[in-house]
């Protein structure tokens, strides 16, 4: 049981091996490179860097570290990006809100694979990289930030702090989620979701990868 | 305590008072660099090099007097050459000694991530101290003057020090020292403006009417000014500032953002916590189970 749709005890598959490595590439760059960052934003986690073996050591890991992350979360968005585009049922997911948040999910429109938290999520994140990507580019003193103008540089650090942050709070939101609603971490630990759960959050993807299968 | 500094006012990356028993009873300190009186001998320059043991690459000529073409992290002070040619076809060599300014409001200071690379003095001297510097350019970002230099050696950040070891121990900096001229001359603060003020009369009387003191307030004035013959153009002097400050990106990267930052990091976490606490987590019943197998059962017998 490997690839996605394919089921068995009450199991649907969600996500195929590959994906499921790659996402904790992906979650294990994102922590080393989000503590080392904040290592060196504020004053008040500068201590952070004891676990990269201090200041300088931070200060070049901190980049390439990045580099993987970005690298590997574009193998992840080529792979997904078709089922996060934005569908009429998204938008009236979205108008009904408060009956997300207090769970009335009864009341909600039936939607595919991803919600639009889940879609308005995956686009933050690709925003936030690309400019995480270009402004630590742009700063990156050992090899780069010579070939600018101070101006351009000040605008990139400002740029990378913003959308760090947006990243770090989207971050969370979405590792929330994965506890808030219960029976979704599996799908990224061992790639399943039981039937039940594909049924109540995502009833069109359950429907579509159930429907070809029946014998 | 024997080798501790216990002067400091301002330490980098740091919220907690650091030393400061000690105070600076004589008050602060400045540099006057007198540039009307500048021959451009560069003896400043190697009177810095011999004090503080630095030997900079020899490099080539770039077309200029400039000698070597730029500030370096090994070459803490530079003369920089200027042509200016007036309106009415006189020409003025104007040499002007670049380095740390040493601000009373330092940028680089500001910026700079790593708790005690750079410190302020009572006295007023910025001094990076390169033990705890980590390499991250942002004093180079900081600073409203393009002073700090990062070597590609090491990959920490060198300045000029304004000789704090030697104003320390009671003594001038190695470039006063040794100032043919009198052009460079060093002393308290207050010494320093009334000594530019009779300066500057002097230079009023002989025709230069624009002649004044340069001790930018945008940066809080500086511990090491300038005396112009040409006050309200200093950009003449190989494009000194004319209003240096903290840029407002700097400001806001290393100011309201920090805790705004953190703050929303922790707000966003506590609203998860307080929501699971409040509302609970959205689980799977049995009934959702049932459904499912509803669905798949109808399909399979259509």
């Amino acid at each position: 049981m490997s690839s996605e749709g394919e089921r068995g005890q009450g199991q649907i598959v969600r996500y195929g091996p590959a994906l499921r490595i790659n996402h904790w590439i992906v979650a294990g760059s994102f922590l080393l490179v989000a503590l080392s960052g904040l290592a060196l934003f504020h004053p008040a986690l500068f201590w952070l860097t004891n676990l990269f073996g201090g200041g300088p050591w931070t200060r070049i890991l901190h980049p390439f570290i990045g580099l993987v992350m970005v690298a590997a979360f574009a193998l992840i968005g080529a792979k997904l990006w078709r089922e996060n585009i934005m569908r009429a049922y998204d938008w009236e997911w979205l108008r009904k809100i408060r009956d997300v948040v207090e769970n009335r999910e009864d009341r909600l429109p039936e939607i595919g694979k991803y919600n639009a938290g889940q879609k308005l999520l995956f686009y933050t994140i690709i925003l936030c990289l690309l400019g995480l990507l270009a402004s630590g580019l742009v700063i990156w003193r050992a090899y780069f930030a010579i070939y600018f103008p101070i101006w351009f540089l000040r605008f990139a650090a400002l740029l990378h702090a913003f959308c760090g942050f947006v990243l770090i709070c989207s971050i969370i939101v979405h590792i929330y989620a994965a506890i808030w609603v219960k029976g979704s971490v599996r799908a990224m630990t061992r790639g399943t979701v039981s039937n039940g759960w594909a049924w109540k959050h995502h009833r069109l993807w359950f429907r579509e990868v159930t429907k070809g299968q029946q014998k | 305590m024997a080798l501790q500094s216990l002067d400091i006012v301002r330490r980098s990356a740091t919220t907690l008072p650091s030393p400061e028993a000690r105070g600076a009873p004589a008050g602060e300190v400045a540099k006057l660099i007198d540039v009307t009186k500048c021959i451009g001998c560069k003896a400043c320059q190697v009177a810095c090099m011999e004090w503080n043991d630095l030997r900079d690459e020899v490099g080539t000529c770039v077309g200029s007097y400039n000698n070597p073409p730029d500030l370096s992290e090994e070459s803490w002070t530079v003369m920089k050459f200027s042509e200016y040619e007036h309106a009415d076809g006189n020409l003025e060599w104007l040499i002007r000694k670049d380095g740390c300014m040493h601000c009373a409001d330092p940028g680089c200071l500001k910026a700079c991530p790593s708790p005690g690379a750079i410190v302020q003095y009572a006295n007023g001297i910025v001094d990076f101290h390169e033990e705890n510097c980590i390499g991250c350019g942002y004093c180079v970002t900081g600073c409203p003057f393009n002073v700090p230099r990062i070597s590609k050696k090491d990959n920490k950040a060198y300045k000029c020090t304004l000789c704090s070891d030697r104003v320390s121990v009671g003594l001038e900096p190695a470039c006063v020292k040794t100032c043919p001229t009198g052009c460079i001359t060093f002393g308290s603060k207050e010494d320093m403006k009334q000594h530019a003020a009779e300066r500057i009369e002097d230079l009023k009387s002989r025709g230069f009417e624009n002649a004044g003191l340069y001790d930018p307030a945008g940066v809080g004035g500086t511990h090491v000014m300038y005396v112009l013959h040409h006050a309200d153009k200093p950009e003449l002097y190989a494009d000194l500032p004319k209003d240096p400050k903290i840029s407002a990106m700097v400001g806001l990267w290393k100011g309201i953002s920090k805790p705004l930052g953190v703050l929303a990091i922790l707000a966003t976490a506590a609203a998860g916590f307080l929501h699971y606490i409040g509302i609970g987590p959205n689980e799977t019943t049995e009934h959702d189970e049932e459904e499912a197998q509803r669905e798949l059962e109808k399909e399979k017998t259509p």
